[in-house]
């Protein structure tokens, strides 16, 4: 276009000139500066991953319909809220992260195809998903014969490592051990009750606390434990059972809607929290408010994110959230180790310099986010994050209270010696 | 387990525990009554019953919401109101569906059930994306909380008694309309003999839709209450469509003295085997229990007696 409205230039180094100006709009479209820094495709990406010079795509998988929408709808705001943010901040080694959502749809087989799709037709460089170990467990094989790279946030039982997998959640014992530890030393409790729902997690996670509490706190016993099936919604027998054993500490790992049937009931039996002792690992603030706030003001819960912590990074996290997903939504422990997924990749492709799976998964351990909103995290060789343990005193508007925290970082344990 | 503790002590455990299963008694009765109207009455097999429960929870949370806003000196009453818009949503969306979809398939009794399962995904899918796949929180007077202190150790839970009391009134309007009024005996008419009834002048189509509503209505009441005992959210309500069926179906399809004795009886079962032994094992235990009673006894624990 140039030559015609400059018919007189000829010379070659003035051609070469007009090329090279014809060319500029063209690369401003891709969106990047002309001048950054941004390392060839072919040497970033060796194995034919979703990368291109300006983009790069990861997958959400997670449930947007059936039982598990309710906990990873959370979820899959924090990552989308990450995405948007490196991407303003210049993306991945220069290029835009794209995102390719797909629906577990609550159904574990489902998540295996889903994520086999992600993987094999959209070459994608990371997935942010999954949320019940059920579902980890069935895209597991998927990512370790097809080479993808998973980050996966819930807070689990442990017993699982894998190099296809970031677990940004705390694995048992970084939730329990802290906690336990706590209570018996500032409520001087003796004696405790376990709940929980009746699935692996809390089955696990009651077993390593009746290890600790047996082993390892002088002088303590386990008065009672009890498991009830996943969408239990009558807890009237077991809290006459709480009152004639009157434990000093009600440790209590159900979930789901299972959850606001036992605090209301609870409540309604007459157990004041603010004078019986609860300490719970499952109840984050996105589960108080289908319980509500005055229902369970006064319980305890031993995680390592709350939205109250008061830092400079959540500080600037919990505004962005709310501006993106509306003002009454709420970030729970999960959704913060949602939001950490995207970022530690990020970072890890930093490191490596390369999107490859084996160089992020070598690249991984030691990777450190400074700005996560819990604080500080780092990946162990282990692939599960140090974090901080927290515990927190549920108040009536459905906040916690931080009113704990360890002094350093937990180091991840996913197959503890001495609890199994 | 009771070395430890004392007569008085275990005396209050018994008396509340006697509660517990009252009150797990009505939770059942409650909510299987809807279902045993229609199953019992119609032959309908109402998959979608917990969702018609469930619409019946984010009325009372809508009407919290509102009244909150708008008049909040009628907080402490609201939950009546809600309760009668509960019944009113409930029973005209199971006029609809009635409508729109069951009485096409009276021939066909068995597909209603793939009717209603569909119909009870599509309804779930609905509440997700009007009202946000999280639970809701229903927002409940200050009054229905906590627990009446009977003596110095026994506490009976104030919704607990609230729910039975609903129950006792739901379950003798219920009889009333099936038993004495002239309505009641329309439907117990097309239930024994479509033709004749319709042979007599009875409007059996009219009959079929305010049959339908009944039951669902009811299924909305009852979700209103269990706002007060469980969560609300869109998959809420396949908390409770199991237990329901195994009421209605243990007490004999189409009596309703049945569904009230099944109640009764795996209330107990249930809520005494929780107190001895954990809540994973009471549950299995009872629903073996029950295995064995329909194989003995296909028919359920009361079933009419008609000539074959």
């Amino acid at each position: 276009m140039s030559d015609e409205t400059k018919p007189g230039l000829k010379s070659p180094l003035r051609r070469k000139l007009l090329m090279g100006m014809a060319a500029l709009p063209a690369m401003s479209m891709l969106g990047r500066p002309a001048f950054a820094d941004v390392p060839a495709t072919s040497a970033v990406n060796t194995t034919g991953l979703a990368v291109t010079d300006s983009e790069v795509t990861v997958g959400i998988l997670h449930s947007v319909t059936g039982t598990m929408a309710i906990s990873e709808t959370g979820s899959v705001e924090a990552e989308k809220l990450a995405i948007e943010q490196i991407n303003a901040a210049g993306g991945v080694l220069g290029r835009k992260i794209k995102f390719i959502q797909e629906d577990g749809a609550s159904d574990w087989p489902t998540f295996a195809e889903k994520a086999k799709k992600l993987l094999v037709n959209d070459k994608c460089a990371a997935v942010m998903g999954c949320w019940t170990s059920a579902s980890r467990k069935a895209v597991l094989p998927v990512f370790e014969q097809y080479n993808g790279m998973l980050y996966y946030p819930t807070f689990y039982e442990g017993l699982e490592q894998s190099k296809n997998v970031i677990y940004t959640g705390q694995e048992a014992t970084q939730q329990i051990i802290a906690g336990l530890d706590w209570v018996n030393k500032t409520k001087g409790a003796k004696s405790f009750y376990l709940l929980g729902s009746d699935y692996i997690w809390p089955r696990t996670s009651n077993k390593i606390a009746r290890k600790h509490i047996e082993n390892h706190l002088p002088g303590c016993k386990v008065v009672g434990e009890e498991y009830f099936p996943l969408g239990s919604t009558q807890f009237n027998s077991v809290i006459n059972k709480i009152k004639l054993t009157k434990p000093d500490v009600i440790y209590a790992i159900i979930v789901g809607g299972s959850n606001v049937a036992f605090y209301k009931q609870l409540k309604a039996a007459g157990i004041d929290l603010s004078k019986q002792t609860l300490l719970t690992i499952s109840v984050t603030e996105d589960e108080i408010d289908g319980i509500g706030g005055e229902n369970i003001a006064g319980a305890y819960a031993c995680m390592k994110y709350f939205q109250s912590l008061d830092n400079a990074n959540n500080k600037a996290f919990v505004p962005a959230f709310k501006k993106m997903w509306g003002e009454k939504t709420v970030i729970g422990d999960v959704t913060q180790a949602a939001y950490l997924g995207p970022w530690l990749w990020k970072l890890t492709v930093e490191k490596a310099q390369s999107f490859d799976i084996d160089k992020i998964a070598a690249a991984s351990p030691g990777v450190e986010f400074k700005g996560a909103p819990e604080g500080y995290v780092r990946i162990h060789e282990n692939h599960h994050l140090w974090s901080k343990t927290r515990v927190g005193r549920a108040k009536a508007d459905g906040q916690y209270e931080l009113i704990y925290e360890t002094a350093d970082l937990v180091e991840p344990d996913p197959f503890p010696k001495g609890y199994q | 387990m009771f070395g430890d503790y004392s007569i008085s002590d275990l005396g209050a455990i018994l008396a509340m525990q006697g509660f517990a299963g009252l009150i797990l008694f009505s939770v059942y009765v409650l909510m299987a009554l809807g279902l045993a109207i229609i199953f019992g009455q119609m032959g309908v097999i109402n998959m979608a019953h917990g969702e018609f429960m469930i619409l019946g929870a984010y009325v009372t949370w809508m009407t919290s919401n509102a009244v909150q806003h708008t008049a909040p000196w009628l907080f402490p009453g609201y939950f009546f109101i809600a309760m009668i818009l509960a019944f009113i949503a409930s029973g005209a969306l199971g006029m609809l569906v009635e409508w729109a979809l069951i009485r096409h398939l009276y021939k066909r009794p068995l597909d209603t059930l793939l009717a209603t399962w569909g119909l009870s995904l599509i309804l779930q899918q609905a509440y997700r994306s009007i009202f946000g796949a999280r639970e809701v929180g229903v927002e409940l007077p200050e009054w229905m909380m906590g627990s009446w202190q009977a003596t110095d150790s026994i506490q009976i839970p104030i919704n607990g008694m609230f729910v039975m009391g609903l129950t006792i009134l739901i379950t003798i309007v219920v009889f009333y309309i099936l038993f004495w009024s002239s309505w009641g005996k329309q439907v117990r008419a097309v239930v024994q003999n479509r033709v004749m009834a319709g042979a007599v002048g009875i409007n059996t189509e009219k009959v079929d839709r305010y049959t339908f509503g009944l039951g669902c209505g009811i299924a909305g009441i009852a979700g209103s209450a269990f706002t007060m005992i469980g969560s609300t959210g869109p998959t809420a309500g396949q908390l409770y469509i199991v237990d329901t069926f195994l009421v209605v179906v243990f007490g004999g399809a189409a009596s309703l003295f049945g569904t009230i004795a099944s109640a009764f009886s795996i209330s107990q079962t249930q809520s005494t085997l929780e107190f001895f032994l954990s809540g994973s094992m009471a549950k299995v235990i009872t629903l073996l229990t029950i295995v064995a009673i329909l194989m003995v006894r296909p028919q359920g624990l009361f079933a009419l007696k008609v000539r074959k």
